[in-house]
């Protein structure tokens, strides 16, 4: 059997193929992003980015609807956008095996919030699979399908970033075809009004109850009895954490973490001293466990926050200090926006406008921090819009005029629409910026509506940003080259004093983009400078200050975009070609 | 065997995840379970990334803790000194010797250290090199991540064969030669 190293996230992608996939729908977000990206190098499975989690899971529905296996994939933020349709599908069920893939965050790499995914799938009593290595990963997609179909249930796997992102060993399987299953109209079953769905709720309350006894002779809920003095119930990716930190253990492994196989636990807990539950995040198995009245130790001496480690474990199970050098204390190097990132030309110019920004989700977000301090709040997806739009209600129209609303191209047409409909339609004023750089820049250049190509890279329609907000009412859109600092910096003030609705597109490719690249280069001419610094305010990190106040810049980095040159008022920076 | 830990440190941008991959496929075609843990998404953008990389006979912990590690891979300054506390006593720290400015130096909000690869010698079997020097002598300064994973190759247990069999697998078809011969001047250095 062909072995190979994969990450979690092409693990799952090589299950899904395996398990006889024919739809695959997301939505990139870290930690899930990876996903899409290989599932797509499959040519037996239809994979798309759709423009948002909600859209991708209804895809997936409808895939599993008409009798195929479906795969939909997902950052934790995205489970709350799809939650609509995810809490009711769990009434519905499946015809070909539905599988939703969601990408937890403990330590916050690149999140906004530390939600738990498990609690979300509690709630609309899904069960959940939490696979803890690449080779768990592939095999728990696979066995995903056949529990979904078996129990007519959708699955959750949950993964967590270090799964996700870190690579093990994975034995290859051939796919297996599976026949499509024969669509049968069954209003019952598939349109959930009142009635309907009260007859649904009877049914998912048994359903779940009958895995729950079924889950404590499910091979992947698996007791290694060890020494007995230590038992510890764990999931995921802190099973490797037990191992590790507690080689002599006994461990129940849970692989299906919901529902919980009551009788295994019982049974487990009775046969050790004491009894452990170590999870990252919520408390969700502890608490459950407690609720049986099984004593056990779990977030009194572990916290709820960010991830485990084997000698988290050791220390707090164990008392055991690791001694290690002190770390040296060294100047933080937080993320950054990179050179030549048309951004920072855009928040440059409202920083130097004096402007305050409602915020959203992309690479965009760094605008927040020095030295551009611009952004001013972010919450979600799309929220940018809809946050100026409640500002201006609550305050009146001349508050926001030194705001605007910052929202990238693909977060835009994510759930962006909705919010600039919503402000034409309840006649606010406004101006909003779309920083359009072609692309979805922070997981890693994914396609979308309006670049042009799909999730395979075949060439499609391309929506048209202008069109779309001039259907949604809006009189006034322009278009400015990101870096024609002038002309934006005269658009922005024009159109933050019109009593209307205004889009700005700010305009201009993401300097990592493979189809954008450069040939120019910015050179420091030391005898023009005048040690001002204005070219260093907009924080390039190409740029740095020589000891005598001069600039130097770093070739190997600079990518030409001529910002710096653009603030520099005594011709000290030139661009050229290379 | 006992586990061995490596670590690949630098700034986001700088092609660690490559390094990592390439010693990744050596460490499986040498036959061992192993563990990669690498940072993705928003951190990567000019922030501080890290790679894990452990492999023995059987690998749980998927990543690397303080004074574990017996190689860390450094690709600029700042970073050598912020990890290397995750050194064991007697580790080898690689350090390329390039200076990149986080944000909070170059807003002036904090000072790059001075003299980092001296006062870290003092403390670790430490190698340094410019790669990006060498890597400009060879006429690409794009490759010197592979002159990097030259010199690491020295201190590791595994054929250079191997090294070379899957640079040619991992890297853009385009670019397998200059980054063999990048390869090459890292390891004769």
């Amino acid at each position: 059997m062909e072995k190979k190293i994969m990450l979690g996230n092409e693990a799952i992608a090589r299950g899904a193929y395996e398990a006889g996939v024919k739809v695959s729908s997301a939505y990139p977000g870290t930690p899930s992003t990876e996903i899409s990206e290989n599932i797509v190098k499959y040519p037996e499975i239809y994979a798309e980015w759709s423009p948002n989690e909600k859209v991708a899971m209804e895809v997936a529905i409808g895939a599993s609807m008409s009798g195929v296996r479906a795969l939909c994939s997902m950052k934790m933020v995205g489970v709350n956008v799809a939650s609509d349709p995810l809490y009711t599908v769990s009434y519905i069920g499946v015809n070909g095996g539905l599988v939703l893939v969601a990408a937890d965050d403990p330590g916050l790499y690149s999140s906004q919030n530390e939600q738990d995914s498990r609690c979300v799938a509690r709630v609309a009593q899904v069960p959940v699979l939490e696979p803890s290595d690449s080779a768990e990963a592939k095999d728990f997609t696979k066995l995903a399908f056949e529990l979904s179909e078996k129990y007519d249930c959708p699955i959750m796997i949950r993964t967590t970033t270090r799964l996700a992102h870190s690579q093990g060993v994975v034995e290859l399987c051939d796919r297996e075809e599976i026949e499509d299953k024969v669509y049968e109209r069954s209003v019952p079953k598939n349109v959930m009004m009142p009635a309907m769905a009260k007859g649904r709720h009877v049914f998912v309350e048994k359903r779940l109850k009958d895995m729950s006894e079924d889950a404590c002779t499910l091979p992947i809920n698996k007791v290694e009895m060890n020494d007995t003095k230590i038992g510890v119930i764990t999931s995921g990716i802190p099973y490797q954490y037990v191992k590790e930190a507690l080689p002599n253990a006994s461990v129940l492994k849970l692989g299906l973490v919901h529902p919980l196989p009551k009788k295994l636990i019982e049974d487990f807990a009775s046969k050790v001293d004491t009894l452990y539950v170590i999870e990252e995040l919520e408390p969700l198995i502890e608490e459950q466990v407690k609720s049986w009245g099984i004593k056990c130790h779990g977030k009194d001496i572990l916290t709820i926050q960010g991830e485990y480690s084997a000698n988290m474990l050791k220390k707090a199970i164990l008392g055991e200090e690791v001694n290690t050098d002190e770390p040296a204390k060294v100047p933080a190097r937080p993320p950054i926006l990179c050179p030549g990132c048309p951004h920072r030309s855009t928040f440059t110019v409202l920083n130097e406008l004096k402007l305050h920004a409602a915020g959203d989700i992309g690479c965009y977000t760094l605008g927040a921090v020095a030295p551009l301090n611009v952004i001013d709040t972010t919450v979600c997806m799309g929220s940018s819009i809809s946050t100026l739009h409640g500002m201006e209600k609550a305050k009146g129209k001349d508050y926001i005029k030194n705001w605007v609303a910052v929202i990238g191209d693909s977060t835009f047409l994510h759930t962006g629409i909705n919010s600039l409909l919503n402000m034409v339609y309840n006649k606010a004023t406004g101006t909003v910026i779309i920083v359009d750089n072609s692309t979805t820049g922070m997981t890693g250049h994914q396609d979308h509506a309006a670049t042009g190509k799909t999730l395979s890279g075949e060439a499609t329609y391309a929506v048209d940003l202008i069109d779309l907000c001039h259907a949604l009412g809006v009189e006034h859109v322009s278009v400015v080259n990101a870096f024609d600092t002038e002309k934006l910096k005269a658009t922005i003030k024009e159109e933050v004093a019109r009593d209307a609705v205004s889009v700005i597109i700010s305009q201009a490719p993401c300097a990592l983009l493979k189809t954008n690249v450069s040939h120019k280069k910015c050179y420091a001419i030391p005898d023009k400078c005048k040690k001002c610094g204005m070219c260093l305010k907009p924080g390039c990190p190409a740029m740095r200050k020589n000891e005598d106040g001069t600039i130097s810049i770093d070739d190997t980095m600079c990518n030409g975009c001529g910002l710096c040159a653009s603030r520099c008022k005594f011709g000290a920076i030139e661009t050229r070609e290379v | 065997m006992e586990t061995k830990s490596i670590m690949i440190v630098g700034v986001g941008g700088q092609g660690t995840l490559l390094t990592s991959r390439i010693l990744g496929g050596v460490i499986t075609e040498a036959g061992y379970d192993v563990k990669l843990s690498e940072v993705h998404g928003m951190a990567q953008r000019g922030g501080s990334v890290v790679t894990f990389v452990r492999y023995g006979e059987k690998v749980y912990e998927p990543i690397v803790e303080e004074g574990c590690a017996d190689v860390l891979i450094a690709f600029e300054r700042l970073e050598a000194l912020r990890y290397a506390h995750f050194l064991k006593k007697d580790g080898v720290l690689i350090v390329n010797d390039q200076r990149i400015d986080p944000m909070t130096v170059l807003t002036g909000a904090a000072e790059y250290p001075e003299n980092i690869i001296e006062d870290l010698k003092k403390k670790y079997k430490v190698i340094d090199i410019d790669a990006m020097a060498e890597a400009k002598k060879i006429g690409n300064a794009r490759v010197f991540n592979t002159i990097i994973v030259g010199i690491a190759a020295k201190h590791m247990d595994f054929a250079k064969e191997d090294w070379i069999k899957v640079i040619e697998k991992t890297v853009p078809a385009k670019t397998i030669d200059i980054n063999k011969v990048a390869f090459e001047a890292g390891y004769n250095l």
